[in-house]
């Protein structure tokens, strides 16, 4: 019997969250192996699990995925999230795309220095409401529809309020002029099994804090 | 009568290059509109052609698709170039990850000074030496067959390839270790529309010099 998918990562966000949150959202239950120590990582390479000597690792089907892209590819492509035919998955990874572009800047915020994180999230707020949400609430005014793509659920409509909620948390107000995407958020969030995920005591990570940078720092560290 | 796909960027390697590769493997003719100067992206933007407001953008079967990895996916799955199933387009997708980030490494070369180039030429090299390149020979001894996935050329080989003559043209010999890899470019090369997009003439884009930088830098205001 094929057990679960076991996902291999630090205790927390990084960039393991959108696989948690597509995982979640399509229903499936997971494992997760938590990196937290430099020994552990080393190990890791070692035993040459990890194709390119890099986490997130997915054990999923038999393989043992890398490359986040890769795996919420075919995540998205198992469980139905990837659109219906070739341009629907065209638009699905254009969308992905650009989130991924906008939620690469919260990634690295907590690393970045402490003179530099305002500045930072002036740019995190310019982007985002001037690049990459006119963009999704123009696409959810034009076609009137509950979902980004082909009228279903799909990995984009998973990765855009991800990424929302991201940005939401450093700049609360940043959805005010943002009447679709506003609607949107409380529509994803209640699809059940996002609503699962959202609540307490789900596989979901809190905001990377102090610990979360050391610990990933020291198990990166030559 | 389908129009030829029509590549907008600027006249040089860049984000756009591995498009370019992938559509002459497929043997797909396309035409190119160079960004010269900043007004020519600045009339994109403003014509609303770039859905995040930036390029590459490639005109395809009524899309303006953005995103190259968005756009790669949509012609590789197209031209049959992504494996037969999910488990095959996983592995492609790892692969040309891979790829991704050692390009993107030569890719960055642009933004050091004179200071930091020769360092950051020793990372590349590095990289591609012992993360890289042993992972692609160890899949091709492990199967012994004559390309990465599935008995079949793939935008894994495709995309490898332009990898492996690009970190060449750093190294001149980068390979030397890597007897199959070797094996594998020389087979590679020699498929006729590869063959003939590596000839002089072809729409091939020439290593990025000095001029090339200063005038993306002007382009695209860093």
């Amino acid at each position: 019997m094929s057990g679960k998918p076991r996902l291999t990562y630090f205790n927390g966000r990084g960039r393991m969250e959108p696989v948690r949150w597509l995982l979640a959202a399509a229903g499936v239950e997971f494992e997760e192996n938590f990196l937290e120590t430099k020994e552990q990582y080393e190990k890791l390479i070692k035993d040459g699990v990890l194709l390119f000597q890099q986490v997130p690792l997915v054990e999923i089907d038999g393989m043992k995925m890398v490359q986040t892209r890769a795996i919420l590819s075919y995540i998205a492509g198992k469980y139905n999230l990837y659109g219906k035919d070739l341009k629907e998955r065209a638009l699905i990874d254009m969308y992905v795309e650009g989130i991924t572009d906008l939620m690469q800047m919260i990634l690295m915020y907590p690393f970045s220095p402490p003179e530099a994180k305002e500045k930072n999230i002036e740019s995190l707020k310019e982007r985002a409401t001037t690049r990459y949400f006119p963009v999704f609430e123009k696409v959810l005014k034009q076609h009137g529809q509950d979902f980004l793509v082909g009228n279903k659920l799909s990995w984009a409509d998973v990765q855009l309020i991800e990424a929302i909620l991201a940005v939401e948390e450093k700049i609360p107000t940043v959805l005010s002029g943002f009447p679709q995407l506003q609607a949107f958020k409380v529509r994803i969030s209640n699809v059940p099994a996002i609503k699962k995920f959202l609540q307490p005591g789900s596989q979901r990570k809190p905001p990377p804090d102090e610990h979360y940078v050391e610990t990933v720092l020291k198990t990166f560290k030559k | 009568m389908a129009a030829k796909p029509k590549l907008h960027y600027v006249n040089g390697r860049g984000k756009m290059e591995s498009i370019r590769w992938l559509l002459a493997a497929a043997g797909v003719e396309f035409e190119e509109q160079f960004i010269e100067k900043k007004e020519d992206l600045e009339k994109l933007r403003s014509d609303g052609d770039l859905l995040f407001q930036q390029v590459p953008m490639v005109e395809i079967d009524g899309m303006k698709m953005v995103q190259t990895r968005a756009i790669l996916a949509y012609i590789a799955a197209k031209y049959n170039l992504y494996g037969k199933d999910l488990k095959e387009r996983a592995w492609i997708d790892m692969y040309v990850e891979g790829t991704t980030d050692l390009m993107g490494l030569i890719m960055q070369l642009i933004f050091q000074t004179a200071d930091t180039r020769e360092k950051h030429l020793a990372l590349i090299i590095e990289r591609a030496t012992t993360r890289y390149f042993p992972v692609y020979e160890k899949v091709l001894k492990s199967h012994g067959q004559d390309y990465l996935v599935g008995n079949k050329l793939s935008w894994a080989d495709v995309h490898l390839l332009e990898a492996i003559l690009m970190v060449e043209e750093c190294k001149a010999d980068a390979l030397s270790a890597f007897p199959l890899l070797q094996a594998f470019k020389g087979r590679i090369s020699n498929i006729p529309t590869i063959k003939k997009f590596l000839q002089p003439g072809s729409q091939r884009k020439p290593p990025p010099d000095d001029k090339f930088f200063a005038s993306a830098r002007k382009i695209f205001s860093f």
